[in-house]
């Protein structure tokens, strides 16, 4: 079309790096430190060539940094197409781009890319503060754009600002249709980068000692629970089911890569307790659930150890209706592969434990006998619990039992199912959550990852897979209240995990609440509440082409109702002071018979009044200066607007 | 060889379009309800605005579909927020472009007459009846160059349309479009604008010094001289051409340089720019330049002057409008079949 006038001014190039550096500066901590200095170089670059109004660098130049950065992101990142490395090259290119910028072409694009900017930060956060910040860029780029569009006068920033924060909140309602409306398909497209989940915190298929209590220093939240029932269990029958563990190295307990597919039949002793769970995207397969699960949630299955494994590693928050009992009895036989597994042990090493346990059998009648005296001897033989346990090297399990016995949970449930193995009792390691804070705001149950937790499970002839907490009998506290009871007081916790500093304590809560209904409200809106809204405006089982023809409906209705917004505004909006000032100025001239031509400038027609009315010449020499500047020149302040004002009312023609 | 079958297949070419472009006109004609130009007021009214998006607007187009299709993958709900912001940003954008072309009054403005080669500036009057100010409206003739204006609320504007003339005549200023892509450039929306408007375009006088045929000549063009006496007003220098008679042969005596006299004409001393004072081995054009030229020299001076053509004569006089009339006439002569 029409290009116009497409050279760029000094006012473009500063509102543009302005807003460029706002969408780039929150991924400065995610990039290597090359990155973020030769990005901060080419800015800094960029503004004094145009400061200075010098040549843009020649194009060889920048291919060659190109090149270098191309290499560099692949050295540093080992790939070019990942999500990491795609954002670091995204980042170079808006930088070089800056480089060869000489037309608004060129700066429409940037404006495009940065756009796309601001869209990778929630790859990264989609918390409630990140999007607060990324609305702030946005606002900039925009302004930024109709800055672009100004060709004759420049009504100031803060016009701009104003206009575009308008233009954001006119779109508001269409955006609000688009996104309650509009389709949403389960799963990918395509893979995902595998790097995609790199950095989520969580359990794992292993456990070796210190493994568990490295979650204790994350207050990252696992998952949240809202029970049924207005009352929660108690919080020491709280055991949130994880990986179970069955193979042991002789240092580090293993999940099956292939885990049996049956749950085993079981009686359930006690009320069902009715919650539902919304956890955090792990990247692991597990759903936590309190022991013992008694349904499955859709896509996910349960194993004969009773973990519940999704379909697909965990990349998306995921709430399910959970259904437990806490007490339970299992009758049946076990079968023979169970039981030779929950017996195995390495063929050597930590003789002294295995020399323990076999003294301790021979004192006792039965498995219960020989259970309490293992735990009697974690409770009386000195044993402590503490987050900061000294390193084991070989035979972790004697040095932990007979030398340090000083440990966290992982390394009680390990000595512990170690010892019943060597015992000839059947058992395995459970890894999980214990606990959780209970949101007094919203009755809502947090669990975070400095509440992971493991325990073990002895095979009794009687009850089945029976529960048995070592960390239990060393520190009562530690299931009963939490960690943070249970540690000592010089030891290092999450902030504000000790329950110090009370106000801040609500507020944490408070924080959490409305991250909790940002997470299920937003973040978490899926395929299944668009069908639930739909069913509540009376269209059932909603298929996508209904969504599509309800979206375009609604879209129709909200454009049409912004399009007659804007027209009606014609009538509404105010004039300029400044142009209603001139307006009554003319008009008083124009009442004794000098009346401006619609195509004579204000300059000419100063002239021609001037001179048909000398007597007044110098004030309206005055007014008409008073108005070219204000409405020509530059920034005006208020001050010129009043004293504008004061000179028409007080001019007499 | 090459040369002629490329030419006729340029004309094969051209014969086979031409059709289409019947069509295309009569598409264009009934899209754009182009009918006869018009010399009122055309008020901007919504089947008169027509908006497309502009380039921008395509790259903004694709932008927002690759951020949907990554929101779809990663299933950020925040990245359909974003992307579906953007997207409803484009569509204000539709309408703010829109709105701001939308009741703005265009009228034809006063043309002046310019010399061949010269630009003619078409006027164009926005009035803009409504409060709300309108930024960067643009007004092009056959998107040439553009000319960029705000008009703000209750205000009429004066816009100036450049275009570069290269022959003497009548220019018709053809078509305005007046157009806007104000707030985000994202949309173009423009408007047709057919005014009755026309240039006055003056053949371009020539250039360098032409002496005025101030001698005396057997054909009687000239200086004749009326009833009257001629009063002397002065000196000027001389210039080649000029008339022996009229040289001040006392003061060339004395030995200063060639002065030639000046007289104050009156009703009694006649100037005739004669088509027949050109050199017939000049070309119409050429000898319409010169008496441009002429034109304007006599009017400098301060003599009556009167200009025959072929087929045309007007009366001696003086002033602006002789001027006007002059020039409007050469503007305007036809040549006769030689």
């Amino acid at each position: 079309m029409t290009p116009g006038s497409d050279k760029l001014v000094d006012r473009h190039i500063s509102w543009l790096l302005g807003s460029l550096a706002l969408v780039t500066a929150p991924h400065i901590e995610r990039l290597p430190w090359w990155i973020t200095l030769l990005v901060v170089t080419l800015f800094a670059w960029r503004a004094y060539l145009a400061l200075y109004d010098l040549r843009l660098p020649h194009k060889w130049l920048l291919m060659l940094i190109a090149i270098g950065a191309l290499g560099g992101i692949y050295i540093t990142y080992g790939r070019i197409l990942g999500r990491d490395s795609g954002v670091a090259l995204l980042i170079v290119m808006l930088a070089l781009k800056l480089m060869e910028m000489a037309t608004l072409r060129d700066a429409m694009i940037l404006i495009f890319i940065a756009y796309f900017l601001v869209i990778t930060n929630f790859l990264y956060s989609q918390s409630i503060p990140t999007t607060v910040f990324m609305l702030i860029a946005m606002w900039a780029i925009t302004s930024t754009m109709v800055g672009f569009q100004f060709r004759q006068r420049q009504p100031g920033y803060r016009y701009q600002l104003r206009f575009a924060g308008i233009m954001l909140l006119q779109s508001t309602p269409l955006m609000l249709v688009l996104f309650v409306l509009f389709p949403r398909m389960q799963g990918p497209l395509w893979g995902m980068p595998q790097d995609a989940l790199a950095s989520a915190t969580g359990l794992s298929e292993e456990m070796s000692p210190g493994s568990v209590s490295s979650l204790l220093l994350s207050d990252a939240v696992a998952f949240r629970v809202t029970f049924e029932s207005a009352i929660p269990p108690a919080t020491q029958q709280l055991y949130w089911r994880g990986p179970v563990m069955w193979d042991f190295d002789g240092y580090t307990w293993t999940a099956p890569r292939v885990p049996y597919p049956t749950p085993r039949p079981f009686d359930a002793l006690d009320n069902e307790v009715a919650y539902s769970v919304t956890v955090e995207p792990h990247g692991k397969r597990w759903l936590f659930a309190l022991d013992l699960p008694l349904r499955t949630p859709a896509r996910a299955s349960m194993t004969s150890d009773f973990q519940i494994l999704f379909q697909s590693p965990l990349t998306n928050r995921l709430r399910y209706d959970m259904l437990s009992t806490l007490r339970y009895r299992d009758r049946s036989e076990l079968p023979r592969y169970e039981m030779q597994r929950a017996l195995r042990l390495p063929g050597d090493g930590n003789p002294r434990a295995r020399a323990m346990a076999a003294d301790m059998r021979k004192r006792t009648v039965d498995d219960r006998a020989y259970i309490n005296m293992v735990l009697a001897m974690f409770r009386n033989d000195n044993f402590s619990y503490t987050t900061t346990p000294p390193l084991l090297r070989a035979d972790p399990v004697d040095e932990f039992l007979l030398s340090t016995r000083a440990g966290y949970c992982e390394h009680y449930a390990s000595a512990f199912t170690f010892l019943m193995r060597a015992g000839g009792v059947p058992a395995r390691v459970v890894t999980g959550y214990q606990g959780g804070e209970f949101n007094t705001f919203s009755n809502y149950m947090i669990v975070r990852q400095a509440d992971a937790h493991a325990w073990s499970e002895v095979w009794l002839k009687d009850s089945g897979w029976t529960r048995v907490d070592p960390t239990a009998a060393v520190s009562p506290a530690r299931v009963q209240t939490g960690v943070a009871a249970a540690v000592p007081q010089n030891e290092q916790l999450p902030l504000m995990l000790r329950g110090e500093y009370r106000w801040l304590h609500g507020a944490r809560l408070t924080w959490d609440l409305l991250a909790n209904s940002w997470n299920q409200l937003v973040l978490g809106y899926t395929m299944d509440n668009q069908r639930q809204l739909m069913q509540r405006i009376g269209i059932s089982d909603a298929t996508w082409q209904t969504l599509v023809i309800v979206m375009m409906l609604t879209t129709g209705v909200v454009t049409l109702a912004l399009a007659l917004l804007l027209l009606l505004s014609f009538r509404r909006s105010r004039p300029d002071p400044v142009i209603a000032a001139y307006a009554r100025f003319c008009r008083r001239l124009a009442n004794r018979g000098v009346t401006r031509h619609p195509s004579e400038g204000p300059d000419a027609f100063c002239k021609r009044a001037a001179a048909i009315r000398p007597e007044i010449a110098a004030a309206i020499g005055s007014i008409s200066r008073l108005y070219v500047h204000l409405r020509y020149g530059r920034e005006a302040g208020s001050d010129e607007i009043n004293e504008l004002k004061r000179a028409v009312a007080v001019f007499r023609a | 060889m090459t040369g002629s079958t490329s030419s006729r297949a340029a004309t094969f070419l051209s014969q086979l379009t031409t059709p289409f472009r019947g069509l295309r006109s009569i598409v264009e004609r009934w899209l754009f309800q182009f009918g006869n130009p018009l010399t009122a007021t055309i008020v901007l009214v919504q089947r008169r605005i027509f908006i497309l998006p502009s380039r921008y607007g395509l790259l903004f187009m694709c932008a927002v579909l690759m951020m949907l299709t990554g929101s779809i993958n990663y299933n950020l709900s925040l990245g359909f927020i974003l992307t579906f912001l953007l997207a409803s940003l484009g569509v204000s954008a539709i309408l703010h472009t829109f709105r701001n072309l939308a009741r703005l009054k265009i009228s034809p403005g006063k043309v002046t007459p310019v010399f061949a080669g010269d630009v003619a500036r078409f006027t164009l009057l926005i009035d803009n009846p409504t409060y709300l100010e309108r930024y960067s409206i643009g007004v092009t003739l056959h998107r040439r160059e553009s000319v960029y204006i705000d008009v703000p609320g209750r205000q009429s504007i004066s816009v100036g349309v450049p275009l570069v003339t290269t022959r003497r005549g009548v220019l018709p200023a053809g078509r305005f479009t007046v157009f806007t892509q104000f707030p985000l450039g994202l949309c173009y929306a423009w408007a047709y604008a057919d005014f009755d408007v026309e240039c006055l375009v003056y053949p371009r006088p020539e250039a360098g010094r032409v002496p005025l045929p101030l001698a005396d000549s057997n054909d009687g063009g000239g200086v004749t001289r009326g009833a009257g006496q001629e009063d002397f007003a002065g000196l000027r220098s001389y210039q080649p051409g000029d008339s022996p008679r009229h040289i001040a042969w006392k003061a060339a005596a004395r030995g200063e340089t060639l002065l030639t006299k000046q007289f104050s004409g009156r009703a009694d001393l006649e100037l005739w720019l004669d088509w027949r004072h050109t050199p017939e081995h000049m070309g119409v054009e050429e000898r319409l330049s010169r008496l441009a030229r002429w034109v304007i020299d006599a009017h400098g001076s301060t003599l009556n002057f009167g200009l025959r053509l072929p087929g045309l004569t007007l009366a001696a006089a003086s002033g602006h409008a002789q001027r006007e009339r002059c020039l409007e006439a050469l503007a305007l002569f036809k040549a006769e079949t030689q």
